[in-house]
């Protein structure tokens, strides 16, 4: 090569192949926008774009009193609603320094692992739809539509629930429900075979997740992750172990971690995180004792409905609930759940009013969605897409 | 007066002219329709069993609102394409992209002109029948790949790469394949290739390689786990991402009745074609093309079957797969063969020599 070709090809800059992924992808998993700069097939840089899904919840709960804040959590992270219901519940509960009666605990706790449940049936299902299987999504769904009816039937919907309160949870369980869950626990194993025998030892499957996007255990610290992202790469982190909340303390559970931190570990420990979640909702079932599910203070929950009926102090506290709501005294807290996809966290600031003076929220895809890039760098464009799946990620609760 | 306008229609059809080539056109096409509509209408079912089987195996309904058990519904999506606007994107190479589609559907029809469905029932019983096929269905890439082009679209092109990569790689080991049957059969018409019977010894050394020729027929039609150039959760539907209307409706039946091709290939080369299966006399009371039809409806079962269980290749596992794995075992497998078949007299042509 002459010296001339060679300051020809130092001058000249290939430009990368930029794709737009996103958002309207089937496999974006919502409004994700990613700019893949790419190198043939090879993605050379990702990178994601968000904002599209704003809507300004954090500020938006500073405007309403703190039962009215509730709904906003069931429109975080959509696919596990209760969740997050329970983080900012029992935040208020703290800074209110009240504590929800055992058996409300206990409906909070079997109603969180359900919900643990039907949202890795969603993710590791659609995880498995984006590497081109299709059976094990619609498989799924139905397993899914079952405890779906469950949340219909302990609240009136199916989705967003507002179930969960400070101070206990709305309702007491209806008659039946609590058997027919025993029930669906047991059965809802058979499905995770099932979808195991199509995915787990499947050599094409396998071949597309195996040593794609590898977090090792430090980068999954660096980065801030949690939840199965976390386990996957090695670190037995898990709040409802390392700092229980409600009765997780007297729950019978084990941590799955995964060794290798590809894509194929967070799929397994998905997996497994569903078989003690069905454990867990078990012995709930079980040691679950009879009792009030609110807290007996009119102060900060409302009064029974035949009470009004004859005590004008019920009627006063309950207008006064519903109109004014309830004063929490100053102080901060952050509080930490640990939701399907990772810590989900609120930090609450109050200032002795009704409404909370800060409410900020710590959405664990928020913090997963940033390693995308340096994760899938390297790989090929089909698999980014596997890795976008195995974040498990929902727009809801990253753009807030 | 009538009279006279008949006479002359007679003479005219039996001129000289019309004898030597108005009335061979003539028969030559009604005998190509004989062909064509049942193909079409085939095509139009296996859309209907397609999501008839898939639906079953995914515990859903599947089509059931459109006429009885759903079975109009085929007619329907082809009426609702057939009424939708042929949208043209501004950036695209208009000739190109309206030309993509015909030349993929005119292709997946072409190639059925040697395919025989019954002792005889063949439109062109030509000589160098499994060459024709070989290459029109090489031809087929060429449409996807003006189509990836034409659309000027980064999905579209993506796919179009992806298909020529992935066409040109597992054509070669399928080439081997029929080498390895032309080795037993000594012949390259379709219909000879049906009538040699093989001693079980040669049918069982050709059994792997029917496994590889049913694995490289899947990745030629583009279907699943080798759906790469379309690959919806990558590539949103890659080279037919800007077609709609007829065109997209075009590129659909192309690749649906490329699958009934390809299932009757595999029928014609590996499994007797209209020959009652296994040899069983008894059984040749039903009609040959009814064997035909029911070898290609279990190719197809096995088509839809592995859509239903498979995830997608990734692209550089699809290529090392056809290039590491199949070119390399069809070629020492066809060396074997051919090596087993001399030693034991066995070749076609060295028969009773």
């Amino acid at each position: 090569m002459s010296t001339e070709d060679k300051d020809v090809a130092s001058q000249t800059k290939i430009k990368p192949f930029t794709m737009n992924f996103g958002p309207q992808h089937p496999a974006a998993h919502g409004v994700l926008r990613l700019v893949l700069e790419m190198d043939g097939e090879v993605v050379e840089r990702a990178d994601p774009h968000i904002g599209l899904l704003h809507r300004g919840t954090e500020k938006l709960i500073e405007y309403k009193t703190y039962l009215q804040a509730i709904p906003y959590f069931d429109r975080l992270d959509y696919v596990a609603p209760m969740n997050q219901e329970h983080a900012f519940a029992l935040g208020v509960e703290k800074l209110l320094k009240i504590k929800a009666p055992l058996r409300a605990q206990y409906i909070r706790v079997l109603f969180s692992e359900l919900t643990r449940i039907i949202n890795h049936i969603l993710n590791v299902t659609t995880y498995a739809l984006d590497v081109g299987a299709l059976t094990p999504a619609l498989w799924g769904f139905e397993e899914r539509e079952i405890g779906m009816e469950f949340y219909e039937r302990v609240c009136g919907a199916r989705l967003h629930a507002n179930y969960f309160r400070p101070g206990g949870v709305h309702q007491d369980l209806p008659a039946g429900l609590a058997d027919d869950m025993y029930e669906w626990a047991a059965k809802v194993l058979k499905f995770v075979d099932d979808m195991e025998s199509l995915l787990t030892e499947n050599r094409i499957f396998k071949q597309r997740t195996v040593d794609i996007g590898i977090v090792s255990k430090k980068e999954a610290l660096d980065w801030g992750f949690s939840g199965p992202m976390l386990r996957a790469s090695g670190v037995p982190w898990d709040l409802r172990k390392s700092q229980p909340y409600d009765v997780y303390a007297e729950m019978d559970f084990d941590i799955p971690t995964g060794t290798t931190g590809d894509c194929y570990a967070r799929y397994l420990v998905r997996v497994e995180e569903m078989r003690q979640s069905a454990r867990i909702m078990r012995q709930c079932l079980e040691k679950m004792p009879k009792g009030p599910v609110m807290v007996d203070d009119n102060k900060v929950t409302p009064p029974k409905r035949a009470e009004m009926k004859n005590s004008m102090e019920a009627l006063i506290h309950h207008f006064k609930l519903y109109t004014e709501g309830y004063h929490v005294p100053a102080g901060e807290t952050y509080t930490a759940v640990e939701a399907p996809k990772g810590e989900f966290a609120v930090y609450l600031v109050s200032d002795g009013t009704n409404k909370p003076y800060r409410c900020h929220i710590r959405a664990p895809g928020f913090a997963h969605l940033q390693g995308l890039d340096f994760m899938s760098k390297g790989h090929m464009l089909a698999d980014a897409v596997a890795i976008i799946g195995s974040l498990d990620i929902v727009f809801g609760e990253i753009d807030r | 007066m009538a009279n006279s306008v008949t006479e002359q229609i007679q003479g005219l059809w039996n001129s000289d002219f019309s004898v030597a080539y108005v009335q061979p056109t003539a028969f030559a096409g009604l005998h190509v329709l004989e062909f064509v509509v049942p193909l079409i209408i085939a095509v139009a079912y296996l859309t209907y069993a397609e999501r008839k089987v898939l639906a079953a195996m995914q515990m859903r309904q599947g089509p059931n609102v459109v006429g009885p058990f759903g079975l109009l519904q085929p007619l329907a999506d082809g009426l609702k394409l057939l009424a939708k606007e042929t949208i043209i994107p501004s950036g695209a190479n208009r000739g190109v992209f309206l030309f993509a589609p015909m030349l993929t559907f005119l292709l997946s029809l072409v190639a059925w002109a040697v395919i025989p469905v019954n002792a005889g029932w063949v439109v062109s019983n030509i000589n160098v029948g499994v060459l024709y096929l070989f290459a029109i269905s090489s031809l087929g890439v060429y449409g996807i790949l003006m189509a990836g082009w034409a659309s000027n679209s980064r999905y579209a092109f993506l796919g179009g790469l992806r298909s020529a990569a992935q066409m040109v790689s597992y054509e070669v080991s399928m080439g081997f394949v029929l080498v390895s049957v032309l080795l037993t059969t000594g012949s390259l018409n379709l219909t000879a290739i049906v009538d040699a019977q093989h001693p079980f010894w040669v049918s069982l050394m050709l059994f792997p390689m029917f496994i590889v020729f049913v694995i490289s027929a899947l990745a030629e039609t583009n279907r699943a786990p080798f759906d790469l150039p379309e690959g919806e959760s990558e590539l949103v539907g890659g080279y037919n991402v800007e077609y709609s209307s007829m065109t997209f409706a075009l590129f659909f039946l192309g690749e649906y009745s490329n699958m009934i091709l390809m299932s009757g290939m595999t029928s014609v080369l590996f499994l007797g074609a209209w020959l009652p299966p296994f040899g069983i006399s008894a059984l040749a009371v039903v009609p040959g093309f009814i064997w035909f039809a029911l070898k290609v409806c279990f190719v197809l079962f096995v088509f839809i079957w592995t859509r239903a269980t498979l995830p997608r290749f990734r692209y550089d596992q699809l290529m090392r797969l056809g290039w590491k794995v199949f070119l390399p075992f069809t070629l020492v497998w066809l060396v074997f063969m051919a090596a087993v078949l001399l030693y034991n007299h066995a070749l076609p042509g060295m028969q009773g020599g």
